[in-house]
Parts: C-alpha cells; sequence; structure tokens
C-alpha cells in the first residue's frame, strides 16, 4: 500500500494505475489536504482511494505514534516524508504506578537516528512515558537545526544535564516543557545554559525540578523572550522572585508559580496584587506550592480570565479556597485537593457555572482518617456544574444513589474517572456493590469515552459496560468482577474500545480468549495480577501473530502464571529490545 | 505491617531477606491463604481469590477487611491508589518544606480525628519520605515511606513484607538490622539459585553506598536518598 511515488517538486505526475476521477492535480489535492489537522479525518482520507492516500502522506506534517512498539521508526519514515513534529507514547500507563521495571524499554534513541537521517528539519517532539537518555537529548539538540519544541511528560532516565544540552545548542527552541517525569535532578545551572542572545521561548516549563536554578539568568531569560507565553517554575523561587518576573512579563497566558509562602515584605503584597492585575492575558493558573491564605488574594486581580486553576498541589481548606473561587467566574478546568472537603466543592458549584473539567486528588492517599471528600460534595458540584464532562475524583466513601443524581445532572461526561480509595468497598449506606453506579454513568452517559471503575463490582458492572458503552475507548479496572464473564462482556461489546487495562481482578484464561478477534482493533490490553497462565497467553500469542504478547515476570518461582501480560498490536513484529524480564510468546 | 497482618503459620521469626518466595511451609500458588495481603478482598460473590503478586506481600487470609488492615495493607499494594509516583514525592516533599507554625498547628488539629464537617478543616498533610527500594534479581523496584516508620525495625520488617513471605509473626528482637538480615541468611534457603544472603545500603546525598544501620535512624532520614537489598557477595568494601 505504500507506493513510493515520488515527485517532482513543480510538475504533475499521473498516477499510471488509476483512472483520475477528479480533476484535480496533486498538488492541489495535497493543498487541500494539508488543511486537516485531526488524526481521524486523515485517517478516513488516507483509505479513500491511492491518489488521496499518496497526497495525505506528503501532506501530512504531524505524526502521532499511540504506541512506540506499534510501528516502527522506517515504517513511519517510508510512508510520510515531510514530518515536522512528532508525538511518541511508550510504556504502558501503569508504569506511572510502578508497575512496569525501569528497563522495559520505549527507548526514544533508535527514533531519534532515523529521524536524524529522514527529518533532518524536524521541529517538534512531544514523549510521554519514553525512555530519554542524556545522550538522546545530546543527539536531538546537535542534529535537528530548526529544533523548536520539546515536551517531555512521564518520561525517565534523563538527568539536567541532557536539558543542559538543549539549553546550549537549540538555537531556535519556542518550547521546553518537563513535566513530571523522573529526572536525575543533578544542579540548576542547564538554565544558564541558555544562550545570552537567545530569544526565542515561548513555552519554559521546569515546575518538574527541583534544584535552584539561577534567577538572574532566569530573569534575563524571561525579559528577554518577549514571546514567552507559559512560564511554569519550580518551587524553589520566591514569592517575590515571582513578583520580579510577573513585572518582566506581563503578556504571560500560563503561569505555574512557585512557592506561594514566604514572607513578603510590606507593600510587596500590593506589588504583587498590581502585578497579577497587570497580566491581563492570564487564563492557566498552576504551583501554587504551600500556598497560604495570607497571599491568596494577591491572586484575586489575575482571576477574572481564569479558565483552568490548578490548586492540586496547594494544601488549602474550604474558606480560602471559597473566597478565591468567588473571584473566578469563568472556570472550565479545576483541579484540588480534597484538603478544600466537601465544603469546597459546594463552593465549586456555587461560583463555577462553566466549569468542564474537575480532578480531585487525595492529599494523603494512606491515611484512613482523613475526611477528604465524599459522595455529598460531587453531588453538590454536579447541580451547579452542568458542563461536567471530565472528573477525576479520589474518595473515601461513595453510593450507588449519589453516582445516579450526578449523571443525571451532568449526562454529558466523556470521562469519568472514580477512584474509591479502598479497594472492593462496597456502597457505605446500603453494603450494595457499586454496580447500580456505574451502570447509570454507562447508561446515561451515552458519549461516555473513558472510564474508571472502582469499589464493589460483580459482573454485572461489566455487562452494563458492554452493553451501553457505545463510545467508550478506556476502560480501567481494578479489584473488580467476580469471573471471566465480566471481562467477556465488556470484550464483546463496547465496539469503539482501545485500551483495556485491568489489574487485581479474577479474569482468566477463558476471558484473555474471547477477546481474540477483538485485540487488532485495539491499542493495547493489560493485564496483571490476573488468573491469566502462560499457557493462555501463549495461544493467544499462536492464534493473533499480528499481537504482540509480553508477558513480565516478576514472580520467579511460579512458571505457569503470567503475573503482568501487555498485549498490542503491531505492524513492525515482536520487538528486539525487550529486557530479560519480558518474555515475548 | 503490624503482627496481625503475619501469617499464622509457626515457626521461626526469619527476618532475613533470603527469597523464599514459596514459603510460608511451602503452600502452592493460588491457596488463597497465603497469598497476597489484603488483596485478596474480593467481593464475596468471587469464586477465588486473586492470583498472587509479588508486589502485594503475603500475609494471613486474604478475606479481613477491618479499616486498620486495610489502612496498612493499603500502602504495601504497588500502585494503588493510582496517583503517579512525581505526584506522591512531591507531596512529600512539599510537606517537608512547611516548617511553620501554622503547618505544625494544622497537624495538632488533627491529631484529634474529627466528623466535623466545619470550615476548620482537616488538612493534614503528613510528612511523607518515599525512597525507592531495588533488591537483587526482582526487577521491579518498590517505593517505601520511610516516614511511616520509627526505626531500623520496622524498615527491615516493612521491606520483608514487600520481598517474600514472612514465616512468622514479629517478635520485638533487639538486634542490630544488619544482625536480623545476616541472621535469616544464615537460614536454609530455599531459593531457587540457591544463594540468600542480602544485606541492606542504601546511597547517600553525596551518592555514596553504605550500609544501612550504622548511623542514628534521624541521620539516616536525613541523608539516604535510595535504598538497596543487596547479595553479600556483591556488597563489597562496605564494611561487612
Amino acid at each position: 500500500m505504500d507506493s513510493d511515488s515520488r515527485r517532482t517538486k513543480g510538475t504533475v505526475v499521473h498516477s499510471a494505475e488509476s483512472t483520475r476521477s477528479s480533476p484535480f492535480p496533486d498538488e492541489v489535492l495535497e493543498r487541500v489536504l494539508s488543511i486537516l489537522e485531526s488524526r481521524k479525518d486523515r485517517s478516513s482520507v488516507s483509505l479513500v482511494c491511492r491518489d488521496w492516500y499518496n497526497a495525505e502522506r506528503w501532506s501530512r506534517t504531524h505524526v502521532f505514534i499511540g504506541n512506540c512498539y506499534a510501528v516502527s521508526p522506517g515504517m513511519v519514515a517510508r510512508r510520510f516524508p515531510r514530518i515536522r513534529s512528532v508525538t511518541l507514547k511508550g510504556k504502558p500507563r501503569f508504569s506511572d504506578f510502578s508497575l512496569v521495571p525501569d528497563d522495559w524499554g520505549a527507548d526514544i534513541h533508535c527514533w531519534l537516528v532515523v529521524f536524524a537521517l529522514k527529518y533532518p528539519f524536524l521541529e517538534e517532539l512531544r514523549l510521554k512515558r519514553m525512555s530519554v537518555s542524556d545522550e538522546s537529548l545530546e543527539f536531538l539538540s546537535l542534529n535537528f537545526l530548526n529544533f523548536k519544541a520539546l515536551s517531555l511528560v512521564s518520561c525517565d532516565g534523563f538527568s539536567t544535564n541532557g536539558l543542559a544540552a538543549i539549553a546550549t545548542h537549540c538555537k531556535n527552541l519556542t518550547e521546553l516543557d518537563i513535566h513530571e517525569n523522573d529526572v536525575d535532578d543533578k544542579s540548576g545551572s542547564w538554565l544558564s545554559c541558555f544562550p545570552e542572545n537567545f530569544t526565542t521561548l515561548e513555552v519554559l516549563n521546569f515546575a518538574n525540578l527541583s534544584n535552584d536554578v539561577n534567577f538572574d539568568a532566569l530573569q534575563r531569560l524571561v525579559s528577554r523572550c518577549k514571546s514567552l507565553k507559559v512560564l511554569k517554575i519550580n518551587k524553589g523561587i520566591s514569592l517575590e522572585q515571582l513578583l520580579e518576573l510577573l513585572v518582566c512579563a506581563p503578556q504571560l497566558m500560563e503561569l505555574g508559580t512557585g512557592s506561594f509562602s514566604q514572607e513578603l515584605m510590606a507593600g510587596q503584597n500590593g506589588e504583587l496584587g498590581s502585578a497579577f492585575n497587570n497580566c491581563k492575558s492570564l487564563h492557566t493558573l498552576s504551583g501554587l506550592w504551600d500556598a497560604t491564605a495570607a497571599y491568596l488574594p494577591a491572586l484575586f486581580p489575575a482571576c477574572a480570565n481564569l479558565t483552568f486553576l490548578n490548586l492540586s498541589y496547594a494544601t488549602l481548606q474550604s474558606g480560602e479556597f471559597s473566597k478565591l473561587l468567588a473571584h473566578c467566574p469563568l472556570l472550565r478546568r479545576l483541579w484540588v485537593m480534597d484538603t478544600v472537603e466537601d465544603k469546597g466543592l459546594e463552593s465549586i458549584g456555587a461560583n463555577c457555572p462553566l466549569l468542564e473539567e474537575l480532578r480531585v486528588f487525595p492529599a494523603d492517599p494512606f491515611d484512613e482518617d482523613i475526611h477528604g471528600v465524599t459522595e455529598a460534595g460531587f453531588v453538590a458540584v454536579s447541580y451547579g456544574c452542568r458542563r461536567l464532562h471530565y472528573v477525576l475524583f479520589f474518595c473515601r466513601q461513595m453510593t450507588n444513589a449519589a453516582v445516579a443524581t450526578i449523571v443525571q445532572n451532568c449526562p454529558d461526561f466523556t470521562h469519568f474517572r472514580l477512584c474509591i480509595m479502598n479497594p472492593g468497598q462496597p456502597d457505605y449506606l446500603t453494603n450494595e456493590p457499586m454496580d447500580e453506579a456505574f451502570g447509570s454513568v454507562v447508561k446515561t452517559c451515552t458519549k461516555l469515552q473513558r472510564l474508571s471503575v472502582s469499589g464493589l463490582l460483580s459482573d454485572l458492572t461489566f455487562e452494563y459496560i458492554g452493553k451501553y458503552a457505545k463510545n467508550l475507548e478506556t476502560l480501567s479496572v481494578a479489584f473488580a468482577g467476580s469471573s471471566d464473564w465480566g471481562m467477556q462482556c465488556v470484550l464483546g461489546g463496547c465496539p469503539k474500545l482501545r485500551k483495556l487495562e485491568i489489574r487485581d481482578c479474577p479474569f482468566g484464561n477463558a476471558a484473555l480468549l474471547s477477546g481474540l478477534e477483538k485485540y487488532e482493533s485495539m491499542r493495547s490490553l493489560w493485564m496483571s495480577s490476573c488468573k491469566v497462565t502462560m499457557n493462555g497467553c501463549r495461544h493467544l500469542a499462536r492464534k493473533m501473530p499480528r499481537l504482540n504478547v509480553e508477558v513480565m515476570k516478576d514472580d520467579l518461582r511460579d512458571d505457569s502464571h503470567a503475573y503482568k501480560v501487555y498485549v498490542y498490536r503491531s505492524l513492525a513484529g515482536p520487538r528486539t529490545d525487550a529486557p530479560p524480564s519480558v518474555l515475548t510468546l | 505491617m503490624s503482627a496481625e497482618d503475619s501469617s499464622d503459620d509457626g515457626g521461626e521469626l526469619d527476618l532475613g531477606l533470603a527469597l523464599t518466595l514459596g514459603g510460608g511451609g511451602g503452600k502452592e500458588a493460588g491457596t488463597s491463604s497465603v497469598r497476597s495481603r489484603i488483596f485478596t478482598a474480593f467481593p464475596s460473590a468471587s469464586s477465588s481469590s486473586s492470583s498472587s503478586t509479588l508486589s502485594t506481600a503475603n500475609a494471613s487470609a486474604g478475606t479481613k477487611r477491618s479499616a486498620h488492615s486495610v489502612a496498612a495493607a493499603a500502602s504495601q499494594v504497588v500502585g494503588w491508589p493510582p496517583i503517579r509516583a512525581y505526584r506522591m514525592n512531591s507531596m512529600a516533599n512539599q510537606a517537608k518544606t512547611l516548617e511553620t507554625e501554622e503547618f505544625n498547628a494544622i497537624i495538632k488539629k488533627n491529631r484529634s480525628k474529627t466528623n466535623n464537617n466545619d470550615t476548620n478543616g482537616s488538612a493534614k498533610v503528613r510528612a511523607t519520605l518515599f525512597v525507592k527500594v531495588n533488591m537483587d534479581g526482582v526487577p521491579i523496584g518498590r517505593k517505601v515511606d520511610l516516614h511511616a516508620l520509627s526505626s531500623y525495625e520496622t524498615l527491615a520488617q516493612t521491606l520483608q513484607d514487600m520481598f517474600q513471605q514472612p514465616t512468622a509473626p514479629v517478635t520485638a528482637t533487639r538486634s542490630s538490622i544488619q544482625d536480623d538480615f545476616m541472621e535469616g541468611a544464615r537460614r536454609p534457603s530455599t531459593v531457587l539459585d540457591g544463594s540468600s544472603e542480602f544485606v541492606l545500603t542504601y546511597e547517600d546525598k553525596d551518592g555514596d553506598w553504605m550500609l544501612v544501620g550504622d548511623v542514628p535512624w534521624g541521620i539516616f532520614l536525613s541523608s539516604v536518598k535510595r535504598l538497596k537489598v543487596m547479595r553479600t557477595s556483591e556488597a563489597t568494601g562496605l564494611g561487612i
């Protein structure tokens, strides 16, 4: 399907094989298709006919690879000759929770080597859950002269030395986004590697790093980068220093503060307030570590235009939180810690009618004595925020009735991620399983794309999911289900399922193998601590040669039990870089 | 972590970190009683318990679901609740820097358990100190919260729980932590490869690898970066 039809620029070559049904020359078709941005649209377009396939592949400038092992770098380069921007995702999502060995793979380097050859004009690289070494970062900085944007999310394997290489060599850098990685933070000196004549930065996020950077260097950088739109600094930067930065960069659209709690000198609190007041374009605010009530009012002038407020690292209590929220009527996305409790959630319902996304994180997940947030708070939000469609909610108690009310109020959920932190916990009022809760979610929320379930759940939950969740693409399950039937229901239903991740459930080989036909239409399946055996996995691997079936062996003693299974479709065949602890069947 | 969670087999105290994964009297994979910690807490509708995981250390019958034991166990299960390691560590470090009176006041307020939903709030932020623990021969590292532990003894017990099944209830032994390990190492090993001698080491702030137990607990806490359970044969130069 990938004819290597090369064309010289400016000439039109009529494809000999096809009777041209459209009067457009290739270039026109390409120009039209180049407007298309959506991956799904492009995918559809490429299937129309050979001409369209070719026009699409020549006009594509951004490629998204959801699983780095689904395809090889060479294949990508052969099909898409003009890529300027690459997004790559590597490890299974559960690696975020330490369920995947460090040496599992997803190393970026082999990709970079191919890119250096085939895409020397590569401008953007966005990586998630990939292993990235300092050598790779240095290679990147030296081999792509026009490189502009680097985003590393939840990656590992590199240190601040690698960042120093990027800062030193990437003369055209516009974006450096270092977000929630496992970085070896050696020193803050990387920031001082930006040359004094470097002015192109638009996005700088180093909140991930803990070592102090040279503040003067940072301040000069911020001052001379007039196009800087996003600045997210780390904890080491004080409130006083933040003030200085804000004064240099009133054009900021997204700000991540440093520590928000040092003592300010008399008068500086007012200066801070007016600095925030001058940031007329500010729509996103985050950071706010150690935020204390005393300094929050300085934020008020900036709150009127805020659409995204990330307080998930600020241990605010309901009083000061409510006061803050009263100034944020336009909020669409809000992340908080459960220290604000139900009263805080009530004030969300009262103040933020436009809210679309809410995430509530636990301040101390392992302490049962903490009240945190409950179903009452969630219900209160749902009454006030009818447009809510994305929720991530960590709590210690929930009821079926509450969830039913919530989805009745907010039927447009696309992402419903509920984590009742005590595994296998029933409805705390009725002591029944939470089946009806998730039943009501899938029955009511017809647009649901992503679902995470928790609490005491029988197979009935999965019957509901299989039957009603017609648009579900991602399902996460833990400590749930009664038998193979549960997983079979999901695999037998859910026509749009792409990612299924399961841990600690009583699903075995019968369940695993019931999805034989389905796995090729999915990106991946993860099953850990279930009842699947090696024989079951081998059977799957035998029947479905276009799937990679990988088993991670941790339990050294039990050869028959398949401890962690990761199944994914791949055009590239079994991978060659698996560590010894990963068996490819 | 406490005595109630240990297996009900009799037998000697074994604080060594021999890889007695088949332990608990040689019970097989699949039997519920010695397998996972609380997280065979399947619904009673379930036909059988979960399969074991190395990560859920082994303990007594899994259907106990008292709040206390679950809470204790919750911190033992790898990757649950599903919060990115980055965020957990962030909250840990954040709590540490809150050295103000306000912080102490919050903590004091929350010592007494209250059901009061009032605005006095209960923003309890316990200072956690998660460090990575790796063990020779085990591909996946774990994380342990050192601030949740009080002494080298509890550290030894926690690590033992994490990486193997205890064969007996913990009794209060006074011996130094390394003696505990060495003692365990001297026991007959049931490990497949025949070697069972381990020592506990840590990397300090200067990047040096040291034997755990030489300095007072508090000083250890302030300098430890990560832990490693090493085979004695590999741990040369540490003054063993």
